[in-house]
């Protein structure tokens, strides 16, 4: 909501710019609830630019298309050059004077014109922020002057170069000099013209005339031909242009005065970031009422009055509510003898404040309506709503309307209309239809005032993608208490503008009646809640401010808040405007409470700090996927990880399903890194997976601990070993590895499956090349993926010491040849389970294939550590055991001692 | 006789000042004072002395051997002593040449903020809970007093995992468009006194660019129990937000709207970069919104079943990556997602 100062002004006459500054307005503003986004005076970079009055205009000697001005500025006279041709003697025009400043940090200064002294610069409307929107009597009609004629071919010019007055143009156009211009009234021109022969005399409106310009003259209108006139394009005439010096037009204006104030530039806009609970401040009334609340000064309202031509609206309209709930309110009156014109000045400077283009009157005053009151209000030709009735219902299937901004737009059977007896002639509250748009002739306007549903506006103005003023008030539920002073407000100001004749009766259709809503005032709970020692008076005080009434301890909460409906609500006034900064800080009493970490976030915590000292650093992904994610990592069509959450309205089928695991999003990672040309790369994830359950749409939500490597410093073994430490962090008991050679996601030959007793608690892996090449990646990936959830249920925190050695141990190494297909796992635990218990380690060495070893077959090293909790061992004993290792080996596995 | 002796320690002196390593002085040591050696051969002579010249013979000998085995201990230390020398001299290394890393993993930033939080809340005797992600209508909206109808709700800005069947309002089943659900769910669970934080991911359905993310981080904080007051809730938010942003922080508490908080605020810290005066990093407003906040809705706790005329409380939110953005000046979210290790290992 972007506010106009001067404009609030009239309704909080102590909270002028001169009473409290834009910074000082902003903060207490913000402070009390109403967020301050920018403030800027409109003007702020035009400086010492005054009105002033051309007395002297002279051909500039040395240009065939500059002039020297002679300007009062007040008390002094000046002298310009400029370029325009739309200035005479007696104009007002915006002066930048010696040293001034406008608009994008232009500087004017004083200075030479191919010789000629010029201490200024006229103003444009463009030079000084403005348009033709603004001011539109500021649009100019050139006349084509032919002493400025540049042929498009100059070999083949249409008009002779030496061409003289009465001489024949074409038809009945003549060329003719002027011998004398003189305005008449504003933007009129008495000229006299030789045409050779004789002399005439005629009016124009084109305002780039001078006494000695040669014209061209249709002797049939007796008019001064422009350019469209001529059918000539507008680089034949360089210099004769709709755009010129802003020639102002206002009344009570003299040289001297500062042009911010005649143009209303002077004014200071404020941008409000309104909380969607208070859609009443999206109106100058409404934060008039906070700033009046917010600095205590009087808020002065005013009752609009209509006096009304007669007549009866009853009998020319009827409206018709078939959807009370999307509709609860419809108001409306009718103008007819209606004159389209441009808005008054002060109108036009605060629509243009406020961020909203001035138009006509008529659609000027909707939007003057809406901003003032947060009403917003629509005006359609009447003479275009067939059967004299309006119907308020939601569209027939099939229905279409173009709207005011040319689109042709379809229609559901959910979306509000406004209608004729046959056709939808507005779309209830987004935008109006253009087939009852008012144009230039429209006389007889229907001003509609209604209060409709916000949750339908919103969908309706979202599914037609057209956001407007009017759907975004709506939208936030507005006050149907209203309607009945916006379309009163419309037609005072119909009447105020000489717009039309408002005709009697108020149409007033209320399709659903609301109570007035009460809060008890408890002022004990009230400070109870916000720690406060606040007086009931000066409780009553704020909330009488802001337009609450007492009865008793009764508070009447007024219409245009519906937010308001509990003593915590009333709490939150108080609290607004005794200051949230002024409330008392404390910390908290009662109970003392244990805060600490769950078991649970102490092992993640333990997990990932064992992550990253083994040299992984952490990534963080999202959590949903492409479903194509699961063939890229070759995932069988009957796997039960392809049984995702699906999310039914996703952004896009990249991230339209919750992941099952978190491979795919490791394997990402890790490949984005490779064709960063990263060189090597060690990450992890915790992260969290997404199962579907039996009986619950709610997932299964369990958590992954995915490591992703590539480079020099990973391999198979390293990833193995890395895992291993990260699982015995964990005191998980026994740990088992066995090849894995049918998960399709990983090299068949370099995968583990992981297990503790029974449960399988980890994959651990070379990615398979098929699910590289899917990444596009050559070289080899590493990923293990360990069920953290599960390995949580198997970790032992109790842990016991166990007594140190006392006797010491003894070491035998043995070498056994066996099958080359014989996993090293099985010798191991062959050896652990054999002997008399003596055996305390069984280390790996050495593994050799080749001469003199068969082909076929491996040699494999074992040093054994073996040792007595009670005495020292014996050579025998630990030869016993020895023998008895070999013996196992042997029978079970075939492996001999070498 | 005499004049051997002479010789001898003068020779034995001489040669053994000359040597420099260890065998060199043993072969001298034998030499001289060997079975076979030389000062040996001449004490072998002795019996052919007369009485008389033989303890003074005797005591020059002696004097010899003394004079000798004294110079060859004095230079064994000397030899050792250069030994280690000339060994340390050698085993100099250039500590100049760059070590052996060993490297160590890094921490997300994400949750480096978050661990940090977590931190703060504990030692206030907050604990951490947690709940799912994929959440009831119910736990996510109904129940924040976010009734059907509110934008929030609207399938463009909430993700939804099933329309909802016999009452979709609250079993319509989506992904937690904030953390708030998990005030409504220790509720449930938990009986006042109440102080939680509860940290997680949440999604909304906005497009990633520089500061949007379609999944991101949020803390929600929450305290019930007796004669709790928004007093309490700017005492507590005051001491989060000086260890966060330092001891001489200032802060603004401004009026706000949540559905699920009244009265609410919007907490700001004044501007790190500027202390106020308007800058880049604050968009020139000179104040920083860092969180939203609030006392509890009597709805949500009465939906709770918690008795609002004895109990009341207070809950905050905060966005994660915002917070971790200013902390580290990263310039785009997307890098926070996109996992470059080069990026990764800043941390």
């Amino acid at each position: 909501m972007i506010l106009s100062r001067n404009w609030l002004n009239e309704f909080v006459p102590n909270v002028s710019v001169s009473d409290i500054d834009d910074k000082t307005f902003a903060e207490a503003l913000t402070i009390s609830g109403s967020k301050v986004e920018t403030y800027e005076e409109l003007g702020g970079e035009i400086s010492n630019v005054v009105v002033g009055r051309i007395t002297e205009l002279t051909r500039h000697p040395n240009s065939d298309h500059m002039w020297v001005c002679q300007i009062d500025v007040g008390g002094e006279t000046v002298q310009i050059v400029t370029g325009a041709w739309n200035v005479h003697v007696g104009d007002l025009v915006p002066v930048a004077k010696h040293n001034s400043t406008l608009p994008g940090g232009v500087k004017i200064t004083k200075g030479k014109l191919r010789g000629e002294r010029s201490e200024g610069m006229l103003c444009g409307l463009a030079e000084l922020g403005l348009d033709e929107h603004d001011f539109p009597y500021g649009v100019i009609t050139a006349a084509a002057v032919l002493n400025n004629y540049h042929p498009i071919d100059p070999k083949k010019p249409s008009i002779s170069p030496e061409i003289t007055a009465g001489d024949k143009i074409f038809g009945k156009v003549i060329a003719a000099a002027l011998t004398s211009v003189e305005t008449v009234s504003f933007g009129t021109y008495r000229v006299k013209a030789n045409i050779g022969d004789n002399e005439m005399e005629l009016t124009t409106l084109c305002r780039n005339l001078h006494e000695g310009d040669l014209v061209a003259l249709n002797t049939a209108a007796n008019t001064i031909c422009t350019l469209a006139d001529l059918h000539a394009e507008q680089k034949e005439f360089p210099n004769c242009i709709p755009d010129g010096i802003f020639v102002l037009n206002e009344e009570g204006i003299a040289p001297g005065d500062d042009i911010k104030t005649v143009t209303g530039l002077d004014d200071h806009v404020v941008e409000f970031e309104i909380t969607p609970n208070r859609a009443d401040c999206l109106s100058v009334i409404g934060l008039a009422r906070e700033a009046s609340a917010t600095f205590k000064q009087p808020l002065v309202l005013h009752t609009p009055e209509v006096e009304g031509c007669g007549g009866s609206a009853f009998e020319e309209m009827d409206v018709e509510i078939e959807n009370p709930e999307l509709c609860p309110r419809y108001t409306a009156r009718m103008v007819k003898n209606v004159k389209i014109a441009p808005s008054p000045k002060w109108m036009r400077e605060r629509l243009r404040a406020s961020g909203v283009r001035p138009i006509n009157n008529i659609v000027d005053i909707t939007n003057y309506v809406m901003l003032e009151y947060g009403q917003p209000m629509h005006a359609f030709d009447f003479s275009c709503v067939e059967g004299g009735k309006l119907v308020i219902r939601t569209a027939r299937e099939g229905e279409t309307i173009q709207t005011l901004d040319g689109t042709e737009r379809e229609l559901t059977t959910s979306m509000l209309c406004i209608c004729d007896v046959n056709k939808p002639v507005c779309v209830a509250g987004v935008m109006g239809g253009a087939n009852s748009e008012i144009v230039g002739d429209t006389a007889c306007v229907v001003f509609e005032s209604a209060n409709f549903n916000g949750v339908s506006v919103r969908r309706t103005a979202t599914a037609l993608g057209m956001r407007t003023e009017s759907s975004g008030r709506y939208e936030k539920g507005l006050d149907p208490m209203n309607t009945y002073l916006g379309v009163q407000r419309a037609c005072e100001l119909v009447e105020l503008l000489g717009a039309g004749e408002v005709v009697d009766g108020v149409i007033d259709v209320i399709a659903a009646d609301r109570n007035p809503v009460t809060v008890e005032l408890e002022p004990e709970k009230v400070n109870a809640l916000l720690g406060t020692d606040i007086s009931r008076e000066e409780m009553v005080d704020i909330l009488v401010r802001l337009g609450f009434t007492l009865d008793g301890d009764t508070i009447y909460v007024p219409s245009w808040r519906s937010d308001v409906e509990h003593y915590s609500d009333i709490a939150e006034e108080v609290a607004r405007f005794y200051g949230y900064n002024n409330l008392p800080t404390t910390l908290m009493r009662g109970e003392t409470t244990r805060g600490g970490f769950s078991p649970k976030q102490k092992a993640e915590q333990l997990m990932t700090a064992s992550c990253r000292s083994l040299g992984y650093s952490e990534i963080m992904t999202y959590s949903f996927i492409s479903p194509s994610y699961y063939d890229k990592i070759r995932l069988p069509e009957e796997s039960s990880l392809r049984h995702s959450i699906r999310i039914l309205n996703p952004l896009g089928e990249d991230t339209s399903i919750m992941r099952t695991t978190a491979i795919p999003s490791m394997l990402e990672v890790l490949a984005r890194n490779e064709h960063f040309h990263n060189k090597k790369a060690s990450l992890y994830e915790l992260a969290r997976t997404y199962g579907m359950q039996e009986g619950t749409a709610l997932a299964d939500e369990r958590q992954e601990l995915i490591l992703g490597a590539y480079g020099e410093q990973m391999d198979f073994f390293q990833l193995k070993g890395d895992v291993e430490t990260l699982l015995n962090a964990f005191h998980p008991g026994e740990i088992t590895y066995a090849a894995n050679t049918t998960n399709p996601t990983f090299h068949p030959g370099r995968c583990a499956t992981v297990s503790v007793g029974e449960q399988v608690i980890a994959t651990i892996g070379e990615i398979h090349p098929l699910v590289a090449k899917n990444y596009d990646v050559d070289g080899r990936m590493y990923v293990a993926q360990i069920d953290f959830t599960t390995l949580l249920t198997l970790q032992n925190t109790k842990i016991v010491y166990r007594p140190l050695p006392k006797y010491p141990a003894t070491t035998r190494d043995i070498a056994v040849v066996c099958d080359a297909s014989i996993p090293v796992g099985d010798l191991q635990s062959c050896i652990t389970k054999a002997g008399s218990g003596l055996i305390t380690e069984v280390a790996l060495f050495d593994i050799y294939t080749g001469t003199p070893i068969p082909a076929g077959k491996k040699s494999v090293a074992f040093s054994l550590k073996l040792r007595a909790e009670d005495h020292t061992l014996t050579d025998t004993e630990a030869d016993d055991d020895v023998k008895a290792v070999l013996t196992a080996l042997e029978e079970q596995l075939g492996a001999v001692l070498r | 006789m005499k004049e051997k002796l002479a010789q001898i320690r003068a020779e034995a002196l001489t040669a053994i000042a000359g040597v420099d390593t260890a065998a060199d002085l043993d072969a001298l040591r034998v030499k001289y004072l060997g079975k076979k050696g030389e000062l040996t051969a001449v004490l072998k002579q002795m019996g052919g002395l007369s009485a008389e010249e033989r303890p003074m013979m005797g005591q020059l000998a002696n004097e010899v051997r003394a004079a000798v085995t004294d110079a060859i201990t004095q230079r064994s230390k000397d030899i050792e002593t250069l030994a280690l020398e000339r060994r340390l001299a050698e085993e100099a290394l250039d500590v100049t040449i760059p070590g052996a890393e060993r490297e160590q993993g890094h921490r997300h930033p994400i949750n480096l903020i978050l661990d940090e939080l977590k931190e703060i809340f504990l030692g206030m005797g907050f604990t951490v809970a947690e709940g799912p992600e994929i959440e009831l209508a119910e736990y996510n909206f109904t129940r924040l007093n976010t009734e059907e109808g509110h934008p929030g709700r609207e399938w463009t800005d909430t993700f939804y995992i099933t329309p909802g069947e016999e009452d979709p309002k609250n079993d319509a089943v989506l992904l937690r468009s904030q953390t708030s659900p998990m005030q409504v769910r220790t509720m449930e669970t938990q009986h006042p006194p109440i102080r939680i934080v509860a940290p997680g991911r949440v999604y909304r359905k906005d497009e990633a660019d520089a500061t949007h993310s379609p999944m991101f981080h949020q803390i929600e904080g929450m305290v019930v129990d007796k004669g709790i007051t928004m007093a309490d809730l700017k005492g507590t938010l005051n001491e989060v937000i000086k260890s966060l942003y330092g001891e001489d922080s200032v802060t603004r508490f401004r009026p706000h709207h949540f559905p699920f908080t009244e009265p609410s605020c919007e907490v700001d810290v004044q501007c790190f970069a500027c202390h106020g005066k308007g800058c880049s990093v604050c968009k020139g407003e000179g104040w920083i919104e860092v969180l939203g906040a609030g006392m509890i809705h009597p709805k949500v706790l009465k939906g709770c079943n918690i008795d609002t005329d004895v109990y009341s409380g207070w809950a905050f939110g905060m966005g994660v990556e915002r917070l971790a953005m200013m902390r580290y000046g990263i310039n785009n979210l997307k890098l926070c997602f996109e996992n470059d290790v080069r990026f990764l290992e800043q941390f």
